[in-house]
């Protein structure tokens, strides 16, 4: 058996794995333990979590389209309270690594969320979701302008910063993302995740209406892959130093190690375990595969490969 | 431990069977010993199209009835109208396809503890579970009468073998072409007071279900209906499937009709809500 070392870090947060799930896919973890270990994967990223609990946009919430699927779900959840009360202990009796996923309507909101995770223990770092597509004011989407992004980073970043690592999850749905990216770094963020949903729609031709309830929708899954690989490249490229967990559409271990080469340090996969509830052990299983087939002796030496001058020089 | 889908096994199960009936097809699956964990109300999410597909979402389908003595092991029967990319590619495999299967899922149908009279009512293709349920029910003593309906004959499924179990049949298409003209609702309230009827077991359109409790809310009768919204992943991650929910405390939540579904309390259920925000 070839020696790999597979572990990867986000900042200062240590990882055996890079795989991980992500947010909004998996809930907070309870319903893939029957399919698989929690601990055994990178990390449970979970569903972002808002001050009060909400109930989310109506039905319908979902439609397929080729190769992905649009999601309108409205960031429904049970508030931060009973999030820290109920799932964060049932984590940890999983030994899961914990990062936390954030949403806010207001700068305020998401200040007043790292503030109430400040004191729990056992979490390895926050997402800070600045980006989610399914909001009633398309306004509140921080991540479409570099100085609203900057002042929410700011906020977290003075209530946890040097604490826990912070991520910021970015939209695709922007112009330039790497003044985005550049903007957050700045403002105190520690990596970034690339990428969240691309705003889509699709239309009912029964009703000849949009077909889902809240009429826009987040379009995930392999239909998005090529857009999240650009997208992390155009921020590795500009920002090497600045972690990236990546995700998009990532199905398999060759998606994975695609991110991987564009400069992710992670990738999340979401839209592929609806599909297969096994899809993250199995994914983790064919990167570290295709990782030693390729001759790497570390996930580290893998990171950012694509932008090598010379991609021959795996030895 | 796991404490939601405690009982779900992703498979590679063998098609054993694929018979057209009507406008339906009737597949049968072996999945082994996972047909012992199966009840009546739980459902099966499939994997559609092959490795390549450009279907990246699971299907998902009621279990009609499971089968734990056969030949090959244990069955599940289900039955799949064509309608869809999915469905239409799942009823065009040959038997002895190999299907990627997560089984069991979802909640089932209580079975009262008392020989109770129960009313069985079958809207289309969802009539098919009930046939399996009406089995356990005929075991546990129960009068069992259904009530079959839908829009024409051909999208009546009655299967022969499946009547042996009910008392009494009755079916209703709305053009006449099979049965009593008319809706499989009209005749409800009348039987409930006529059978004394402790329990009406519904499966079929949301339309259907949300009658039925029109006519059970507020009476003693219990509403046990297997509801249908359209699913991402069937195993709760997803949170499309949801339905606006009051329990008898008051408390509203927008429940999962995969995981806290889809066999819900009537009652429970705002159908007045579905399809709008809370």
């Amino acid at each position: 058996m070839s020696a790999l070392d597979f572990s990867t870090t986000l900042a200062n947060a240590w990882f055996p794995s890079p795989v991980f799930t992500a947010s909004g896919c998996a809930s907070s973890g309870r319903e893939l333990a029957q399919f698989f270990d929690l601990h055994s994967i990178g990390g449970v990223v979970t569903k972002s979590v808002m001050t009060k609990a909400r109930y989310g946009r109506p039905t319908p919430r979902m439609a397929e389209t080729p190769s992905g699927m649009l999601n309108s779900i409205g960031l429904q959840g049970p508030g931060i309270d009973a999030f820290i009360a109920k799932d964060i202990p049932y984590l940890i009796e999983q030994k899961a690594r914990i990062i936390v996923s954030i949403a806010g309507e207001t700068v305020e909101e998401y200040s007043t969320l790292a503030r109430k995770l400040r004191g729990v223990s056992g979490i390895s770092a926050i997402e800070v979701n600045i980006s989610c597509p399914n909001v009633e004011n398309r306004g509140l989407v921080f991540a479409c302008d570099p100085d609203a992004s900057r002042r929410v980073i700011d906020g977290v970043r003075r209530t946890i910063g040097g604490e826990l690592p912070i991520i910021a999850k970015l939209s695709p749905d922007v112009t330039d993302l790497v003044a985005i990216a550049r903007s957050v770094v700045d403002a105190g963020a520690d990596a970034v995740a690339l990428i969240n949903t691309v705003l889509g729609m699709v239309i009912n031709l029964d009703t000849m209406r949009p077909h889902l309830g809240g009429k826009t929708g987040g379009l995930s899954g392999p239909a998005i892959r090529p857009i999240a690989v650009r997208a992390i490249y155009q921020v590795h490229a500009a920002l090497p130093n600045v972690p990236i967990l990546g995700m998009g559409g990532v199905a398999s271990g060759r998606d994975a190690l695609e991110m991987i080469a564009a400069g992710a340090s992670g990738v999340s996969v979401g839209t592929a375990s609806f599909g297969n509830p096994n899809a993250i052990p199995t994914i983790q299983g064919e990167l570290r595969d295709l990782l030693i087939a390729k001759g790497f002796t570390s996930l580290r030496d893998a990171i950012g490969f694509a932008h090598r001058t010379e991609p021959s020089d795996v030895e | 431990m796991a404490e939601i889908n405690k009982n779900a096994q992703q498979l590679k199960a063998i098609l054993v069977s694929n018979k057209r009936v009507g406008q339906y097809h009737q597949l049968i699956v072996n999945i082994g010993d996972v047909a012992n964990l199966c009840k009546p109300g739980n459902f099966v999410a499939i994997n559609v199209g092959g490795d390549t597909s450009r279907m990246v979402l699971r299907r998902a389908f009621a279990i009609s009835r499971v089968s734990t003595n056969s030949i090959s092991g244990g069955t599940m029967e289900l039955i799949v109208a064509p309608h869809g990319q999915g469905s239409s590619w799942l009823c065009s495999q040959n038997e002895g396809s190999v299907l990627d299967v997560v089984v069991p899922l979802g909640t089932a149908f209580g079975i009262p503890t008392e020989p109770v009279q129960v009313l069985l009512v079958g809207g289309g293709y969802g009539s098919a579970p009930l046939f399996g349920l009406a089995e356990v029910l005929n075991a546990r003593g129960c009068r069992v009468d259904m009530l079959l309906g839908a829009s024409t004959a051909s999208k009546i499924y009655a299967p022969m073998e499946g009547k042996r179990a009910v008392n009494s049949l009755r079916i209703y298409t709305e053009d006449g072409t099979m049965g009593q003209t008319g809706r499989v609702t009209d005749p409800i309230k009348a039987l409930v007071d006529d059978l004394n009827i402790a329990v009406i077991y519904s499966c079929g359109p949301m339309a259907m279900l949300s009658a039925i409790d029109s006519i059970t809310r507020g009476t003693e009768v219990v509403h046990q209906c297997a509801v249908e919204e359209s699913m991402a992943c069937g195993i709760g991650i997803c949170m499309t499937c949801v339905l606006p929910t009051m329990d008898s405390d008051g408390n509203i939540a927008m429940l999962r009709s995969c995981i806290d579904g889809p066999v819900m309390d009537g009652e429970n259920v705002m159908w007045d809500k579905v399809g709008k925000s809370l």
